[in-house]
């Protein structure tokens, strides 16, 4: 599995997919966060992290589909999956490396976000003055969703042998598992059932993280939805019907 | 057996690829496996070494089966796919490290495999390029060193030398012929000079089935021979005919005549003897090789006649 996933990871750094990745991502943040007057940080006049999560999330839909959209679609169209399927290692712990190998990219692509903490909290009157536990739960509800997202795209990768319909694919996919949900609550005027429909999608979760409470049920939530998309993804394989 | 391969049938969807096929290879074999394309060459090597689930029957290598022991087999096993696939953008020793983690190979293990196999293949010199700055005669080593890297008892290499320029050509079979010495080897060609050069044992595939399992020498011997003569002086065909051996006489159109004989016994004294006793001079006098290629189109061609 470890081979997997430092071949996947250099193949990012080799082919300018990573940095690529993480430029982009820094560079629609900071101009979200500091410059647009709409979303500014400095014209809104809070000092908060709102801006950063809740775009940033609608970045990683577009972003996490470019890094996973090769994993698999590639592969098979080289044929190197074959040749990788004919090795002793287990379809499992393939899906498994290269899950982790784009989650660490996500993960990467967030870090310098973190220098916006120490910005906001000096600008903070008094200085200082900043919601630390909301800034915590929401970067790890941020990471989680990244790493939903990649198990997605790595899912979506496994159905197609085209890069860009496994990118299209994939970026429906989690949009409709972050916002889908949510709107379609709208549909039903029982409280109940819209309940229950928007807990189906991740935004639910990701903003009961957002305020600072890291809720086991929400970690369930994330580890059912990654478990079922990289069992989807390895059952894919194993059925070896492309 | 190194390789026993039992009523095997593979079929996609309603496509039948492979049909009952039975054969087995003893360790230390060279068994050439022959076929025209899309007889099911590739998918029964593509069982044997685990990625494709048979439809019936059973495969197993070194007595183990492909189904239940899929990580057994496929450490035992070092293949080489019909296009070769490989990562185009990686380093040859970094594919190579790659290949060698995969099988499990460890640290000193790994480095020592991985150099040997570089020396073997003759990649030295093309070890710090990256793939798809190679030709396919480089390509194709690289998949040969792959396939060897965790020393395999089983090779099975799938058309191993399609699309290589002559010299190239010569150079893997030296290669193959060189790294076979104490592995069972199972090798599928449509080029037949190959299988003479490299295999002991001959195995022809026709539309799913086998249709010849046995050793070189006695696939070549038997059967039609044909004889091909020339005469300076206008002959009466019927006359050739009545020669005892000869079963059929063609004019080529050429003014030569393909003579057929069915037994082993060369009938060419008898022709001479026979253009002397009617005054004709003989320009010509040539036994056809019984060759591969017209054993296999023999074996090809009945099928699907009976068919």
């Amino acid at each position: 599995m470890l081979h997997i996933f430092k071949k996947e990871f250099n193949g990012f750094l080799d082919s300018l997919i990573g940095v690529a990745v993480v430029v982009v991502f820094l560079i629609a943040i900071g101009l979200l966060t500091w410059v647009f007057p709409e979303t500014s940080v400095l014209d809104y006049g809070f000092a908060d992290m709102e801006t950063l999560f809740t775009l940033g999330p609608f970045v990683l839909i577009f972003l996490v589909p470019a890094i996973t959209m090769r994993s698999f679609a590639e592969e098979r169209k080289l044929g190197t999956l074959e040749w990788l399927l004919t090795k002793p290692v287990s379809e499992g712990s393939i899906v498994f490396g290269k899950f982790l190998a784009a989650v660490c990219l996500v993960i990467i692509a967030l870090i310098p976000t973190i220098t916006y903490y120490f910005t906001l909290s000096y600008l903070g009157d008094p200085p200082g003055n900043i919601d630390t536990s909301a800034v915590i739960g929401s970067y790890t509800g941020m990471v989680l969703l990244g790493a939903v997202f990649c198990s997605i795209g790595i899912f979506a990768s496994t159905l197609v042998t085209n890069q860009v319909v496994s990118f299209m694919l994939a970026a429906f996919l989690c949009f409709f598992f972050y916002a889908g949900f949510d709107s379609a609550a709208a549909l039903t005027n029982d409280g109940a059932t819209a309940l229950l429909i928007k807990q189906l999608g991740i935004q639910y979760h990701f903003e009961s993280m957002s305020r600072g409470l890291i809720d086991s049920r929400d970690l369930v939530y994330f580890a059912g939805v990654m478990g079922i998309m990289m069992l989807s993804a390895k059952t894919v394989l194993s059925s070896r019907s492309w | 057996m190194s390789i026993q391969v039992s009523r095997l049938t593979k079929r996609y969807g309603r496509q039948l690829a492979v049909q009952d096929v039975t054969f087995s290879v003893k360790p230390g074999e060279i068994v050439g496996f022959l076929g025209p394309n899309g007889a099911g060459k590739s998918t029964t090597m593509k069982i044997i070494t685990g990625y494709l689930p048979p439809t019936s029957g059973t495969a197993s290598v070194m007595d183990m089966d492909v189904v239940n022991h899929p990580m057994k087999v496929k450490r035992s096993i070092g293949y080489l796919g019909e296009h070769n696939p490989l990562y185009h953008d990686m380093f040859v020793h970094e594919y190579l490290n790659f290949a060698a983690s995969l099988c499990g190979l460890r640290s000193t293990q790994k480095r020592t495999r991985v150099s040997d196999m570089i020396g073997l293949c003759g990649l030295e010199a093309e070890q710090s390029k990256k793939i798809n700055a190679l030709s396919k005669g480089y390509r194709q080593r690289i998949g040969l060193a792959q396939a060897l890297i965790h020393d395999p008892a089983v090779l099975i290499l799938d058309e191993p030398t399609s699309g290589l320029d002559p010299n190239q050509l010569i150079e893997i079979r030296k290669l193959i012929k060189a790294v076979s010495a104490n592995k069972t080897v199972l090798f599928s060609s449509h080029i037949l000079q190959e299988v003479k050069a490299l295999c002991d044992r001959v195995l022809v595939i026709h539309h799913g089935s086998i249709v010849a399992d046995d050793k070189l020498d006695n696939l070549m011997k038997g059967g039609d021979r044909t004889l091909t003569v020339a005469f300076m002086e206008d002959v009466n065909i019927d006359l050739l005919r009545q020669i005892p051996g000869v079963t059929s006489v063609k004019p080529d159109g050429r003014g030569k005549f393909l003579v057929m004989t069915s037994s082993d016994i060369d009938i060419r004294p008898r022709i001479v003897s026979w253009a002397s006793a009617n005054n004709l001079s003989l320009l010509e006098i040539k036994l056809e090789e019984h060759s591969l290629e017209s054993v296999f189109s023999q074996l090809t061609q009945q099928e699907t006649k009976g068919e």
